[in-house]
């Protein structure tokens, strides 16, 4: 297991990975180079990958207890059972063309969107909140469906991600027939 | 007289250059398809990669490679775990 925080600094990330105290790499990627690479538009987002490095399961959405399962409707057993299996090699992991129907590409909006967050990180860095905070709307305007943009640059914004303005977000976009998770069919 | 420093975020490496030159590149990258964010209040300029190449790779079905550091700053790279299974999951404190 290869764990990854995207978060805005290591140190958002710290409390959680030290009192989890991991045996596995625990990242951090505070640039978002993971999502751009993978497409990663919210979390938790989960993948697989084999022995070869290919990737057998595509973004899924996974929790590792039922903490969230009240809010979520996703229990924790299904995947951890599922991937018990692939790993002790009982199963076969999904054939090559599902795994590509199952994947979801971006689109040059969202290419467009991560530019803009990209900008916008390197503008926080610098100390040009206002300027980031002008790029972190726009590229949310984008993607709209990329809450890793959405909410996760709210602590760059001085906004709480589990505030009021999280749950206004939330609730518009889950009024206007989204979901905020995504995970797959099968 | 010295122009106006214009910076370039290019592939993670920022570049200063003159700002009609900076504006130059990332106008040239946006003609090639790739996505450019330019801000010429702020003088900056971040190039992003294609949504062509990305899905290009991710249809590859090899998963793309990726170093990232840890919280003791240490370097990790995902390509070196070839031969294990890998569960990656990507999780936030947000």
């Amino acid at each position: 297991m290869i764990t990854v925080a995207i978060d805005k600094s290591a140190d958002d990330a710290r409390p959680w990975i030290e009192a989890a105290k991991p045996t596995h790499p625990s990242l951090i990627d505070t640039a978002h180079a993971l999502a751009d690479l993978y497409n990663v538009v919210n979390v938790p987002t989960i993948l697989w990958i084999d022995e070869r490095g290919r990737i057998v399961r595509p973004n899924d959405v996974a929790f590792g207890t039922d903490t969230f399962k009240h809010i979520t409707g996703i229990q924790a057993a299904t995947h951890l059972a599922a991937l018990r299996a692939w790993v002790r090699g009982e199963t076969t992991a999904l054939p090559e063309a599902r795994v590509r129907a199952l994947q979801s590409l971006p689109t040059d909006a969202d290419q467009q969107a991560r530019a803009e967050f990209g900008l916008g990180e390197w503008l926080y860095n610098q100390g040009r909140v206002a300027a980031a905070a002008r790029h972190f709307a726009r590229a949310g305007e984008l993607a709209p469906h990329d809450f890793t943009i959405r909410r996760g640059t709210m602590p760059m914004r001085g906004i709480d991600p589990m505030g009021p303005q999280f749950r206004e977000m939330l609730g518009a976009w889950v009024k206007a027939g989204n979901p905020y998770y995504r995970p797959l069919a099968e | 007289m010295a122009g106006t420093k214009f910076t370039v975020i290019d592939a993670g490496r920022s570049v200063e250059l003159d700002e009609a030159d900076g504006i130059a590149r990332a106008t040239r990258a946006e003609a090639s398809g790739r996505p450019a964010a330019i801000d010429r209040a702020e003088r900056a300029a971040y190039l992003g990669v294609s949504a062509a190449e990305r899905a290009k790779a991710l249809s590859s079905l090899e998963a793309p490679d990726f170093t990232l550091p840890d919280l003791d700053g240490q370097a990790h790279t995902l390509s070196a775990y070839r031969g294990r299974k890998v569960l990656l999951v990507a999780y936030a404190s947000w």
